[in-house]
């Protein structure tokens, strides 16, 4: 690979490990929590707002010369609103299933911290290459989260992954999960599996410099 | 289906809180919610920008719906909600520049909180009259305050004590927001 492309290529791994949206970061909880009640729905959310960021995050590297700074906000808010519209449109569209579980959420996607963290911190400095790829790490990133939260919760909650009986029929689902409160403990777990492997991380490096 | 005006009061106060069951404004939740006297003000500046948005977006929902523009209804809403909160900003660091600064970069953020936005969005949604649109607001606002405020006092309460200092930070915040949203769900059915 040439400097460039690694450079890229760590540009979207950025996203996707050290800087994942949802476990490093704790942004774009919303639709994270509301939508992950299965695997489907989180996956579908996360191809959306992948779309969304990528698209948006294209246009503001393309403008960036051009945008005054006194309305860059409104501007980034303007051009991620226009996507998601077309986003919201295409959904409705292809799958009405999809739509009617995913509600409100779609056009919710405007609101996600996330993309306009990305517009205003990444994609306003940097050339369209580099932040598409970023934006990308980013979607994946997220979208990886929104499965790790929505697999675990249809599992437990439905006893199903996919919608593909995994238990047989004896299984008694944990109801609690596929509610609003399992979300912030699925998540809460999460959170503290990612914050053990860290100091693991930490402690395993420590006793490497002392031997 | 027609909800009063209680009921919808109600049920967005406490059975369907916003924040705890169905999961909008988590992030001024969770990033405001560690001191008493910051979320309080928080929650009755989002619930200020709750109800300018939702009256203007009751307006201007009519307006679109005449000239069939529905389509640049999302765009409409989001640029009401983000001069509402520019207002908000400028008249708190006019009358009180101490809660401007403790409240940082969350107010700007009112813009993205999704709370905000559900607002107007649900209540086109579900084709809410004018005095069904503003109780919906009101209530939502309300109920935002409410749970900033639960979680600010349980978080108070617990830098006093001792905890796994594992689970210190988000994770700890995510299994309260856990617990108060079992709680919540007791009211499940009181607005009918």
């Amino acid at each position: 690979m040439t400097p460039s492309t690694t450079a890229k290529w760590d540009e979207f791994m950025e996203g996707i490990w050290k800087q994942n949206p949802i476990f490093v970061m704790v942004l774009g909880m919303c639709p994270a929590l509301a939508v992950t009640v299965s695997a489907v729905n989180a996956i579908s959310m996360g191809i959306a707002t992948t779309f969304v960021l990528t698209c948006s995050c294209l246009l503001v590297s393309l403008m960036r010369k051009m945008v005054p700074k006194e309305v860059r906000i409104a501007t980034y808010i303007v051009i991620i609103a226009t996507f998601v519209t077309a986003v919201d449109y295409f959904i409705q569209a292809i799958s009405l299933a999809l739509y009617d579980a995913l509600g409100a959420f779609i056009q919710l996607i405007v609101v996600n911290c996330i993309i306009l963290g990305r517009a205003e911190a990444h994609a306003s400095r940097n050339p369209p290459l580099v932040a598409v790829s970023n934006a990308l790490g980013m979607g994946a990133g997220f979208t990886i989260g929104l499965f790790a939260l929505g697999s675990v919760r249809e599992i437990l909650g439905n006893g199903t992954l996919f919608g593909f009986s995994l238990f047989g029929e004896h299984f008694q689902p944990w109801v609690i999960m596929v509610l609003p409160p399992g979300g912030f403990f699925v998540l809460g777990a999460w959170l503290l599996l990612f914050a053990w492997f860290e100091r693991r991380k930490q402690a395993i490096k420590e006793a490497g410099q002392h031997a | 289906m027609h909800e009063t005006a209680f009921q919808i009061f109600i049920n967005t106060l406490l059975a369907n809180n916003f924040v705890l069951a169905m999961f909008l404004g988590l992030c001024p939740f969770l990033g405001v919610s560690g001191k008493l006297n910051t979320a309080f003000p928080m929650g009755v500046a989002t619930t200020f920008v709750m109800l300018v948005a939702s009256l203007c977006a009751y307006g201007l929902n009519m307006l679109l719906s005449a000239f069939h523009l529905e389509f640049l209804r999302l765009i409409a809403y989001i640029v009401i909600i983000a001069s509402t909160v520019q207002l908000v900003e400028m008249v708190m660091k006019k009358y009180s520049p101490a809660l401007f600064r403790a409240l940082g970069i969350y107010l700007p953020l009112i813009t993205t909180n999704c709370a905000v936005l559900g607002v107007a969005l649900f209540q086109t949604a579900r084709d809410y009259d004018f005095v069904q649109s503003i109780t919906f607001a009101i209530g939502g606002g309300l109920g935002f305050t409410l749970a900033l405020v639960l979680m600010a006092s349980v978080r108070e309460r617990l830098q006093l004590s001792n905890v796994i200092t594992l689970a210190e930070g988000t994770a700890l915040s995510l299994m309260l927001a856990g617990i108060l949203s079992l709680s919540f769900m007791g009211f499940a059915g009181l607005g009918g």
